[in-house]
C-alpha cells in the first residue's frame, strides 16, 4: 500500500515555532511519526512521499498547500493519504483537516487523520472524514497511529467502519439505519431505570457541548468605541438580497445604515420561520435598535455606530453552520475595527 | 458581544459571556402594548443596560 503523510514543521522536523513559517517541502520516504505509521500499517505499507509545511506557512495559503498536495498524492500513485495526528495543534488540525477532504473528495482514496477533540479543525471537518480522537498527549503516538491505521486499512478494504466509540473516531453526525431488537419505548424504559438506580447507561442521543468561549476584556471608553448590531431575527432589506434562508440559513448579509436614524416597516422584510414576525415588520427597530443608538452616538454616549448592520436567520441551524456563520462574522466586524457588538435574538 | 435575547437560558448554555434580558421573542427590543414614546423608552433602557454589560467584566447577566 503507497501512503503519502502530511506534517507540520515541528512532527516533520524542520523546527518548532521558529520555523512555522516554511514553505512545503517534499521527502521520498517516511519522516518521524511516519516510520511508526508503516510499522502499524504492516506488511507491504511503505510512506512513498512525506510532505511537511509550516502551520503558519499552511494557514495563511491553505489553497496552494492543497493543491500542492493533490498534486503529489496523484503523482505518487498513493492508495492512502494520512495527515498528523496533530493532537491539539490547531493550524495544523486545520490543515490536516482540509487537505484530508480534499484527497477524499477529489482523488478519492480513503484519507485519514487525528486531533483532539479540542482542536478547532475537528468542528470544520469532522463531518467530511475520519478524525481519530488522538487526546492531547503526543506521547499516546503509536495508540493513536493503530487506530487511525485499523481505519484506513478498513476503508481500503471497503470494509464498514463501526460506531465512533468502538474505532475511536470522533463523531461525524451521520445517522444510519440499523435493526434493534428492543422498540424505542423498551430502550427508554431501562435507561430510567439504569439512571434511576444510579446505573451507567448510553444515551442515544448525546447532548451538544459547548466549550466556554473567554470573555473579551470591557469597552473601557464606550464614548469612543464603534459598536455594531447583529442580529439573528433574519431582518433584511426588501427583496432579500442575499437570499438569507427563513430556515436553517447558510449565509450571512451585512446592510448599510449609514446616514439612517430610524428603520422604516417598508424598506426591510424579515426572512425567519421561528416567530411571529409582524411586530419587527411594523417597526424593524424593534430587532435593529438603530433609533435609540443613533441619539446615544449624537449624545456621544457611544462613539460610532458601525455603518452597516449583519442579519442572519437563527433557526434550526446545525450547530456546524452556525460556528462557520459566528466566526465569518466575527472576522468581517474585526476587519472593519468594530470594538464592540450587540447582538439581538430572537 | 452582548447578547441581547428572551431567552436567556439557552444564550448562557451555548456560552454567551454577556446576556441582557430582552423584551419578548417577537420584539426583544420593544413592545407593542406600548405607546411609541414609551416603547422607544423601554428600547433606550434595554440597549443601554447592553452597553453597560459591555463596560462591565463579564460573567452576570444584567436585567
Amino acid at each position: 500500500m503507497r501512503v503519502v503523510h502530511y506534517l507540520n514543521q515541528f512532527f516533520g522536523g524542520l523546527g518548532g515555532e521558529e520555523e512555522a513559517g516554511a514553505a512545503p517541502q517534499i521527502k521520498d520516504g517516511a519522516v518521524g511519526p511516519g516510520r511508526l505509521l508503516e510499522q502499524v500499517l504492516g506488511e507491504g505499507a511503505q510512506v512513498v512521499r512525506t510532505i511537511i509545511c509550516g502551520d503558519n506557512y499552511a494557514a495563511e495559503n491553505l489553497d496552494e498547500l492543497t493543491e500542492l498536495i493533490l498534486r503529489e498524492t496523484a503523482e505518487a500513485d498513493a492508495e492512502l493519504f494520512v495527515a498528523g495526528p496533530c493532537f491539539e495543534a490547531g493550524r495544523y488540525g486545520v490543515a490536516s483537516g482540509a487537505v484530508c477532504s480534499a484527497v477524499a473528495a477529489e482523488l478519492d482514496i480513503p484519507s485519514v487523520t487525528g486531533m483532539a477533540l479540542e482542536n478547532p479543525g475537528v468542528d470544520l471537518y469532522r463531518q467530511d472524514i475520519f478524525i481519530v480522537d488522538s487526546g492531547q498527549n503526543a506521547s499516546a503516538m503509536r495508540d493513536v497511529l493503530e487506530k487511525m491505521a485499523a481505519i484506513a486499512l478498513k476503508l481500503d478494504r471497503g470494509e464498514e467502519i463501526g460506531l465512533p466509540a468502538e474505532e475511536g473516531y470522533i463523531a461525524r453526525g451521520i445517522l444510519r439505519d440499523a435493526f434493534v431488537e428492543q422498540s424505542a419505548a423498551e430502550r427508554l424504559v431501562e435507561m430510567l431505570f439504569a439512571k434511576t438506580a444510579g446505573e451507567s447507561f448510553e444515551s442515544e442521543l448525546p447532548a451538544p457541548t459547548f466549550t466556554p468561549t473567554p470573555a473579551p476584556p470591557p469597552v473601557l471608553d464606550m464614548s469612543k468605541a464603534k459598536v455594531a448590531i447583529v442580529t439573528d431575527g433574519g431582518l433584511v432589506p426588501k427583496g432579500n438580497p442575499d437570499n438569507i434562508s427563513a430556515y436553517a440559513a447558510t449565509n450571512w448579509g451585512s446592510y448599510d445604515i449609514s446616514g439612517v436614524s430610524d428603520l422604516k416597516g417598508e424598506d426591510y422584510e424579515i426572512s425567519h420561520r421561528g416567530y411571529d414576525t409582524r411586530y419587527v415588520e411594523q417597526d424593524p427597530d424593534r430587532l435593529v435598535p438603530l433609533d435609540v443608538l443613533r441619539e446615544l452616538e449624537q449624545d456621544n454616549v457611544v462613539g460610532e455606530i458601525h455603518n452597516q448592520f449583519i442579519a442572519t436567520s437563527g433557526l434550526a441551524n446545525p450547530l456546524a453552520t452556525s460556528r462557520r456563520l459566528g466566526r465569518e462574522i466575527a472576522q468581517n466586524l474585526k476587519d472593519q475595527g468594530v470594538d464592540a457588538v450587540i447582538l439581538t435574538s430572537t | 458581544m452582548c447578547q441581547v435575547t428572551s431567552v436567556v437560558p439557552v444564550a448562557k448554555m451555548v456560552g454567551s459571556n454577556r446576556v441582557v434580558q430582552g423584551q419578548g421573542i417577537v420584539h426583544v427590543l420593544g413592545n407593542a402594548d406600548l405607546p411609541p414614546e414609551e416603547e422607544k423608552e423601554l428600547r433606550r433602557k434595554t440597549v443601554l443596560q447592553a452597553l453597560e454589560a459591555l463596560k462591565s467584566e463579564a460573567g452576570g447577566s444584567q436585567g
